[in-house]
């Protein structure tokens, strides 16, 4: 277990540092100079001014240092939590703009995910016992997993907000309200969150119950399976194990699933101009602001590094032979 | 030696001829590139069809319904949508091929060497697979593409490559790993056969099926990674694409002018693609894979 535990924290750790190099080097290695381009975007037509800011900019990201001093400072101010300051909300702390989005982001999809998984799971293990059920479920969930994110969330937002009229379609509460501990801004706040979650969870839940129907049929077909029915055991008995057993790659799938999750919870609250983080992304690259998109970054990578422990302890916990300390079936 | 061999193994073409006929009569694989297909024709054909008009051009009135002169209605600014349809595809399977092609190639590279070698090499390149799978791809994707100042659909197409191979790797390296073991393989090491050659001859056609069945999801993949960085602003900055009709479409408030012509055609399309595509490759694993066929 310290083993399975050992690889996991150093995939994390180097994956980190991979993160933070990646953000390090695209302004530097891009082609283009992003110092110039800022420049030219403030629109400063006296070549003094410019080049008064041209040399503001370059000192700001220490360009004229040689390169590995660049790139230890940028671990220091990192680690020291300064994402710098943002051009769009200027001068509010990158930091700042992000924490007070992540609540948004999070309230999203924590909930889509999680119910997005139990139920597609439930869903996909109903469908592997009835060929019924099966022709209609497995269509479906193609369908679904195929669908674009930010198209079902336009089409919901269309058919249910604008024609229906039933669930407000911007924001993430009515502008008319302040936001405080009342019970008609909480309802608001549960108003307007339906429709991205509904959009997130139906997507997801696709994909679920694909995986769980193919796995229970895998399942079945394996030697214990086949054991337990030759003893004339009960076929829920078996299908309740088969279950047991189906549910392990699917929680690997869910670790595997987090980056696409992450990029459909992003474009469905730009559909709804939720005021997440991916809202967040869409200013941030409106307006150029290239520290607020770096730190956006940087929230995410960390954001899914730490989902992913959480994954991992929970297969932990889920799986004895991890605990054995026999292979682990998450290589 | 080289007769009996021959003898056990079945010839090519029959097994070529067997996996076609169950084929052609696997409803869910003909009905998965059927639709494809018209969907790729229509991307190829439509553009030379309706002449050279540039898909961006303002040609009529603005924000006019689906008839018979503009099939899929014009925009607020009075372009025509099944203009930008056609040509919208075009780059949506553009995409699809670049970047599913690029991470198809990476993943087998990576996949063969790490699975066939083993040792050091497999270690290091199975931790290059980890970590590179642990990283959001559309997260990297946003960070690159916001720098780059001019996009074209040939370097989105090579990014979405670069990143979305890890668990194709993963898959390749499994099978590899199962197959280096075989006694053909052995022999073929035996009789002195480079290790190029082994797995270009002896494993990789032992896999074609599975290596088919991965680029067609990693194609599906790069389409929807595609069609999310143009919804956020990140597409190609000349030309059209579906994931940029959707942008528009809704940066323009189609939602509440009720412009639905505007918005549905493009998701749906992307949807029909990359779900018959699946739909497809559930047909080939049935075809491929004996244990699996209902009839």
């Amino acid at each position: 277990m310290r083993r399975y535990f050992g690889r996991k924290l150093l995939v994390y750790a180097l994956t980190f540092v991979v993160a933070v190099t990646v953000n390090w080097m695209i302004p530097r290695f891009m082609p283009g100079d992003p110092v110039a381009g800022m420049v030219a975007r403030a629109g400063v037509s006296q070549p003094a001014a410019a080049e008064a800011m041209r040399a503001y900019y370059t000192n700001l990201f220490g360009l004229d240092r040689p390169l590995w001093q660049q790139y230890a400072s940028f671990w220091g101010t990192l680690l020291r939590g300064d994402f710098g300051i943002s051009i769009w909300l200027f001068p509010t702390p990158v930091s700042t703009v992000i924490l007070r989005a992540v609540p948004y982001t999070l309230a999203l999809m924590v909930p889509a995910v999680l119910l997005s998984w139990v139920a597609g799971n439930r869903l996909g293990a109903f469908a592997a016992r009835r060929r019924l059920l099966d022709n209609t479920v497995l269509p479906l969930g193609y369908v679904l997993t195929a669908t674009p994110y930010m198209w079902l969330a336009v089409i919901l937002a269309w058919g249910l907000g604008v024609v229906a009229g039933w669930f407000p379609v911007a924001g993430g509460y009515s502008f008319s309200l302040q936001p405080s501990l009342t019970a008609g801004f909480l309802l608001d706040l549960l108003h307007h969150w339906v429709l991205p979650f509904l959009s997130l969870f139906l997507v997801a839940l696709g994909g679920w119950a694909i995986g769980m129907r193919n796995m229970i049929i895998y399942e079945l077909e394996s030697d214990y399976a086949s054991y337990l029915a030759a003893l004339g055991a009960p076929a829920r008995l078996i299908r309740r194990y088969a279950f047991r057993n189906a549910l392990l790659p699917q929680i690997t799938g869910l670790a595997l699933q987090l980056g696409v999750l992450v990029a459909g919870a992003l474009v469905t609250e730009i559909v709804f101009s939720y005021p997440g983080l991916g809202s967040l992304i869409l200013k941030a690259i409106q307006n150029q602001d290239f520290f607020l998109l770096q730190g956006t970054f940087m929230f995410i990578v960390i954001g899914v590094l730490v989902a992913n422990f959480v994954i991992d302890l929970v297969y932990v916990v889920v799986d004895p032979r991890t605990r054995a300390g026999m292979a682990g079936a998450r290589g | 030696m080289t007769a009996a061999l021959t003898e056990t193994r079945p010839e090519p073409r029959a097994v070529r001829r067997e996996a076609l006929h169950f084929a052609v009569r696997n409803g869910k694989l003909v009905t998965g590139f059927a639709v494809v297909l018209v969907l790729l024709l229509t991307g190829l054909l439509g553009p030379l069809l309706l002449g050279s008009a540039p898909p961006n051009e303002y040609v009529a009135a603005p924000m006019l319904p689906p008839s018979a002169e503009h099939w899929f209605g014009t925009t607020t600014f009075g372009q025509d949508v099944f203009t930008q349809f056609v040509h919208g595809l075009r780059t949506t399977f553009a995409v699809g091929a670049l970047g599913g092609g690029i991470a198809a190639l990476i993943a087998m590279v990576v996949g063969f060497a790490a699975g066939y070698r083993g040792g050091l090499l497999d270690e290091a390149l199975t931790m290059l697979t980890n970590v590179i799978l642990v990283i959001p791809t559309l997260a990297v994707l946003l960070i690159v593409n916001a720098y780059l100042g001019i996009r074209g659909v040939a370097v989105q197409g090579l990014f979405i490559g670069l990143t979305s191979w890890p668990w194709a790797a993963r898959a390749v390296r499994a099978q590899t790993f199962s197959l280096r073991t075989r006694d053909f393989v052995d022999l073929a090491r035996l009789s002195g056969l480079g290790t190029g050659r082994i797995i270009a001859r002896e494993i990789a056609p032992n896999m074609s099926s599975y290596l088919f069945m991965t680029f067609i999801l990693l194609f599906g993949g790069s389409v929807l990674i595609a069609s999310s960085l143009d919804f956020i602003g990140l597409g190609p900055t000349e030309g059209v694409s579906l994931g940029l009709m959707l942008q528009n479409a809704t940066q323009w408030s189609a939602l509440q002018l009720g412009l639905w012509w505007w918005f549905v055609p493009p998701g749906a399309a992307i949807t029909a693609v990359v779900g018959a595509l699946y739909v497809a490759n559930v047909g080939l694993d049935e075809v491929f894979n004996p244990k699996l066929r209902t009839t």
